[in-house]
């Protein structure tokens, strides 16, 4: 099972089992990851889920629709060019290994 | 000093989120949530969307994993309902014939389903949709069903009946009003929806009510209409709205009208209770009067700032309601509250289904109707929460730039 390694704003690594096709919002969710809000559950209504991904690994991880470009205009912390929504990386074979950092706050 | 206890009830996403802001917002004292379902704090809104036709299954409603509550030190009682509120003594009475003593209690009780009051709403294949378990039912139902009737077009109606006819069954449609989701929305997107549906597949028969249900051994064959049509069904749905549970709080003397009456802190006349959510009345800056909304915007960020008032944070709720409908290819977002606008204008593509209709009230920019157009209701959200400053005509003509004149507003 692909693995995701969520970094928290002090720096501590959470490594997690997310299975393919589950999104990496919904893996720190089921496991408790403090740091993730996801306030709409995956809606794409809010920003909540804010993660910045690890710069070179950028290029794996599946092309930003309009949509959430549109909505990472809401982030609570600083949007940077590798913000993403979490809800939006769903989980594949490819995006094992993956390392995102989670922001300071999400609302 | 005894550590204090905030005492929640329901278990839904504002009672959730008020608990999980309490102790992100340091509270260190005891939290209780009851609630009389049996499971933990879920989603509702997939509930007619992608739970009900099997995209997404249980793992993703929870708004939490069960661990959560332990981790944070939140006592669920779950399957346990309140039966009465002891405001003098802070006492509450449960039906398990357990009490619980609280220093602050939020009432996030939620709103039910509302029935119908006709012959033959009893019968078995007449199901409304409101709790998971409605869900499951009718997931399993959904499966056999042949020829369905929706009765009420709002929200929900319109969420399953764009569901069921991805089943291949036959869907009526049947709204007491001209205008599906007309308490909501501008005739504009009402009548895009309707259109939608019907090209889809579906019958919508508006000014239509039921005049009775009828069945055979106890099962349901079909609705006679108000207008005198009969509509054979083997399954229909009842969403007609749905009544806020605010019966205890009425008992325990508080205002309560159309929901538990609140000031703009999010109290009631006891500064020790509060209200939050479906179940709560209150003043807002996004209309004229008092509202009560029925979503997870509202739940969310009542329960935030119910939290921070215990937390000893207090400030006054005036969040931008926000909303959101997925019915077949089409997410409507809605930011405001377009209700009583006296001017509506339409900018962008409403025939390739890329559109937004700004409604305006004497003037003001008071909420934006989006169907697949984010954009847009990014920067309705963005204005709203300031001085919007926008023109009908700014907002009709799709070469001025909202983004800029955001910027430009906020700016200021």
């Amino acid at each position: 099972m692909p693995q995701i390694t969520y970094v928290h704003s002090n720096g501590t690594r959470q490594t997690i089992d997310v299975p393919v096709g589950t999104s990496v919002m919904r893996g720190a969710i089921l496991n408790g990851i403090d740091g993730i809000v996801a306030e709409c559950g995956g809606e794409m209504m809010c920003a909540t889920c804010h993660v910045y991904v690890e710069e070179d690994q950028l290029g794996r991880t599946p092309t930003q629709s309009d949509d959430e470009k549109a909505m990472l205009e809401f982030t609570a912390s600083e949007r940077r060019p590798n913000s993403r929504l979490s809800c939006q990386l769903v989980v594949t074979p490819e995006l094992d290994g993956l390392v995102v950092y989670l922001p300071e706050t999400q609302v | 000093m005894a550590s204090p206890v905030v005492a929640i009830v329901g278990t839904g996403q504002a009672g959730f989120q008020a608990a999980a802001s309490l102790r992100q917002d340091g509270f260190a004292g005891r939290i209780v949530m009851i609630g009389d379902e049996p499971v933990p704090p879920y989603q509702r809104p997939p509930l007619s969307k992608s739970y009900l036709a099997r995209d997404s299954g249980l793992d993703e409603l929870w708004l939490r994993p069960e661990s959560f509550y332990a981790q944070h030190q939140i006592e669920v009682l779950a399957r346990e309902t309140l039966t009465a509120i002891d405001r003098t003594e802070r006492r509450l009475q449960l039906a398990s014939g357990a009490e619980l003593s609280w220093d602050h209690l939020v009432l996030a009780t939620g709103a039910r389903f509302r029935p119908l009051a006709v012959p033959g709403a009893e019968l078995d294949g007449v199901l409304p949709l409101r709790t998971l378990a409605d869900a499951d039912i009718l997931r399993e139902r959904l499966d056999q069903a042949r020829e369905i009737v929706v009765v009420g077009a709002g929200f929900i109606g319109l969420e399953f009946a764009s569901v069921a006819i991805t089943r291949g069954a036959s869907v009526h449609i049947i709204e007491v009003t001209q205008q599906p989701m007309g308490r909501v929305v501008s005739a504009t997107i009402s009548r895009f929806f309707t259109d939608a549906h019907r090209r889809w597949g579906a019958e919508v028969s508006l000014g239509t009510g039921v005049r009775r249900i009828m069945g055979a051994a106890g099962r349901v064959t079909g609705v006679e209409t108000t207008d005198g049509q009969y509509l054979p069904a083997d399954l229909v749905l009842i969403c007609v709205g749905v009544i806020p549970n605010a019966e205890l709080a009425r008992g325990a003397g508080l205002a309560v009208d159309n929901g538990i009456i609140v000031d703009e802190y999010l109290a009631t006349a006891d500064p020790r209770v509060f209200a939050i959510g479906d179940c709560a009345n209150f003043p807002t800056p996004f209309a004229t009067g008092r509202v009560r909304l029925e979503s997870v915007q509202n739940a969310v960020d009542q329960g935030r700032c119910v939290a921070g008032q215990i937390a000893g944070k207090p400030a006054v709720y005036d969040k931008v309601p926000w909303f959101w409908s997925d019915q077949g290819d089409f997410k409507l977002q809605i930011a405001g509250i377009t209700v009583g606008h006296d001017t509506a204008v339409l900018r962008g593509d409403a025939e390739g289904g890329h559109f937004s209709v700004f409604c305006f009230r004497a003037g003001r920019l008071i909420g934006v109707e989006s169907v697949n157009q984010t954009a847009d209701h990014v920067v309705a959200r963005r204005l709203l929460a300031g001085d919007p400053r926008l023109t009908p005509e700014q907002a009709a003509d799709v070469s001025y730039d909202l983004r800029a004149h955001t910027r430009s507003v906020a700016a200021r």
